[in-house]
């Protein structure tokens, strides 16, 4: 799918980045991070752009910016809530814990509330073992989540 | 240098900064202060106790006590009783397996901080809980960078590779190869370039150390890759950190622009003529990326897909050019090893796996958190008696060793001394220590669920074995969970499993079917039940549970 067309892309902004980067070899997913940052996902036209400057396939772009589960290529909410079923969550109820996002949401896993503020998705192991089951939103971490807890910190963004 | 009478060491790690430590370490200050003992008494931001489950922990010198649990209303208690007027607050000291856990039984042991540390052999973890990471010139003033200026100054680079072949030390990520010998292919091999890459991509379910080493003592993995430098001929080392440990990422870069300062990195180390850099690069999120060569795929730029081996990146690596890359546990061995000797380092732990290692024990268990143990420890040792036992008085079901590419392992192998060779003899693996204690609650069949559809997910595409081999793997276990599982399915998950391990191209499809394969010889009986509709536990909700079927 083709993401939606932004009115203004942000090419001072992304000529800067890739300006940075121009004599590092290797910097792609540090100029697709820095990109992300810009607009909160990837956008066709961003990763057109990098493609073109970077002198790499298009394909190569898209490539390296879907392998990793940080990079977005379509819009997400605002808050991404990454959640982790990994199997020490697993076995301390991660499960309780989803289920109560999911209900104070309305949304599953993958899903952005309607008025753009979540997004929830899964996350590999957040190395939060010790204070299972854990989650992160955006850059910040919350462990010993409980069904109710984890309802508190929801309404507090 | 100012001179305190006592020290209060607030845990910095993660886990305990998520239970509020930075409140609970300025409100320290703030009663020292009102107490006027501000010229007596320091507050120290320190690295990992240990004890993560009992979050915020503080400990005290020089008496040692350790405090946990801590809410902001104990903080003007134990500055009022323990460093005003001397006297220990003893019901806010450390207990293990304390609030929550009374139905476990009789209460644990009362034990200071200092005796808890001394059950453990801490070598990686030496300065953990005790200096102040953020300060190079505390890692300093505990024998810091002497290793380096030894090796510079008194050793020639092959005597540092044959010290570190000498110590037997094995690569703690998981794989357990011998380091020295990694050191010496890249050594060996002539070329214009080298690098040292530690990878602190850490994915493994369960594990947790390199992330607390890396915000409890920063300098101690930098001085390791100096080293290795030194020894290996390259000038250059870069710090692989997955993007999600952002504490970490700022820890190590602090570290790594003080050791610049005081000429640790940089032109003419030690005035020997010897050159090192480190830079940090950090992932985005992809597990595969912990497995070597999909590391130095991702380094370049690319989609973190392994490369065929041979060639090893110790011959050709990064950019083509050889390479060392050792885990971030293996690196802070290298200093000690080279400041005690490599008979020294062969004392610890066992014959054929010398050292120590850092275990994260978590599940159902009363101490969850960090330990540093010699090589060796019964895994009764780590469940009974320094993981505190099982909550809620249950019963052990196994222990999954080494995450979750690692073995499950019964009740039966309690007595089994946790080394690599040990347990890869037993099916299971030491990998990269987490070890998850799993109770006789949960249902195996469920628990095998979660471990495969973690490997569906993380799976890279790139080979068949493993692309294609986990989806099946679940799709069986998940008939099994359903009732719809017949005897020829399990025959064909053993051949699955066993054409994995022989065929997938990197350690993570080989080793993806570990844990079912051990799963299926030693709870056989819970599967067959499976078979025939029961589910013993009652967590597979489609099935009879025993006593409905009885």
């Amino acid at each position: 799918m083709l993401a939606k067309t932004d009115c203004s892309l942000p090419t001072p902004k992304l000529s800067a980045i890739l300006d940075k980067y121009k004599k590092s070899p290797g910097s792609l997913l540090e100029i697709l991070r820095e990109a992300q940052a810009i607009n909160g996902y990837l956008s066709r036209e961003i990763l057109q752009l990098i493609a073109e400057e970077v002198g790499v396939p298009e394909s190569k772009v898209y490539g390296v910016a879907t392998f990793y589960s940080l990079f977005k290529t379509a819009p997400t909410g605002r808050y991404i809530i990454r959640i982790c079923e990994s199997a020490p969550c697993h076995i301390r109820g991660a499960q309780d814990v989803l289920a109560a996002i999911e209900k104070t949401l309305a949304i599953k896993p993958g899903e952005t509330t309607p008025d753009g503020k979540f997004t929830l998705e899964f996350t590999s192991c957040l190395g939060l073992c010790g204070v299972a089951p854990a989650m992160m939103i955006n850059d910040q971490v919350f462990g010993n989540l409980t069904g109710d807890r984890v309802r508190e910190i929801i309404n507090s963004f | 240098m100012a001179i305190y009478r006592s020290h209060v060491l607030v845990c910095g790690g993660t886990p305990c900064l998520l239970k509020g430590a930075r409140t609970i370490r300025d409100l320290f200050q703030q009663e020292i202060d009102r107490y006027q003992m501000t010229d007596e008494i320091r507050v120290v931001e320190t690295g990992c106790l240990g004890p993560c489950d009992e979050g915020p922990v503080v400990i005290i010198y020089p008496e040692g006590v350790m405090y946990s649990r801590l809410q902001p209303a104990d903080v003007p208690k134990i500055v009022e009783n323990h460093l005003y007027k001397g006297r220990v607050v003893e019901e806010l000291i450390y207990k293990e397996g304390k609030a929550g856990r009374e139905q476990s039984g009789p209460p644990g042991v009362t034990l200071e901080g200092e005796k808890y540390l001394d059950r453990q052999k801490r070598v990686v973890l030496r300065n953990c809980g005790r200096i102040n990471p953020d300060s190079i010139e505390e890692y300093i003033a505990n024998h810091g960078y002497k290793a380096l200026g030894k090796a510079l100054t008194e050793l020639r680079p092959e005597e540092v590779v044959q010290m570190v072949i000498d110590s037997k030390l094995q690569g703690r990520g998981g794989a357990g190869f011998p380091t020295g010998l990694k050191w010496s292919f890249t050594a060996k091999t002539q070329a214009d370039r080298k690098y040292i890459v530690c990878n602190a991509d850490e994915g493994e379910p369960g594990t947790f150390k390199d992330r607390l080493i890396m915000e409890g003592d920063p300098h101690s993995i930098i001085e390791g890759m100096a080293i290795a430098g030194y020894a290996v001929g390259a000038e250059e080392g870069i710090i692989y950190i997955r993007g999600e440990y952002q504490l970490s990422i700022e820890r190590m870069a602090r570290a790594i622009r003080q050791a610049n300062q005081y000429g640790l990195l940089g032109k003419d180390i030690f005035g020997s003529g010897f050159n090192f850099q480190i830079q940090i690069r950090s992932g985005a999120g992809a597990y595969i990326c912990g497995e070597e060569t999909a590391l130095l795929e991702s380094l370049e730029g690319n989609r973190g897909e392994p490369r065929v081996k041979p060639p090893y990146p110790g011959v050709a690596g990064l950019w083509g050019k050889p390479t060392v890359v050792n885990n971030v546990e293996t690196l802070a061995n290298i200093a000690p090893i080279i400041l005690n000797g490599p008979a020294w380092f062969r004392s610890i732990g066992t014959e054929s796996c010398p050292g120590t290692k850092v275990f994260t024990m978590l599940g159902d268990i009363n101490n969850q958190g960090l330990i540093e143990v010699p090589m060796g420890i019964t895994l009764r040792e780590i469940v009974y008696e320094i993981g505190g036992g099982i909550p809620g008085g249950k019963g052990f079901k196994m222990a999954q060793t080494g995450g979750t590419s690692g073995g499950c392992l019964p009740m039966e192998y309690l007595d089994l001394p946790m080394d690599y060779d040990t347990l890869a003899k037993a099916g299971s693996a030491l990998g990269s220590g987490a070890m998850l204690i799993i109770d006789d609650t949960h249902c195996i069949v469920d628990v095998l669920k979660n471990f495969m559809r973690f490997f569906c997910h993380e799976s890279c595409g790139k080979c068949t074995p493993c692309r294609e081999g986990n989806p099946r793997l679940y799709e069986i276990l998940t008939a099994l969970s359903a009732g719809t599982a017949t005897q020829a399915q399990i025959q064909l998950m053993k051949d699955l499993a066993r054409t994995m391990q022989l065929t997938a191209l990197c350690g993570l499809g080989q080793s993806a079917p570990n844990s079912l394969m051990t799963c299926l010889r030693f709870y056989a009986d819970e599967i067959a039940e499976h078979l025939n509709g029961e589910c013993p536990t009652g967590v597979c909700k489609s099935l009879a549970t025993k006593s409905e079927a009885v």
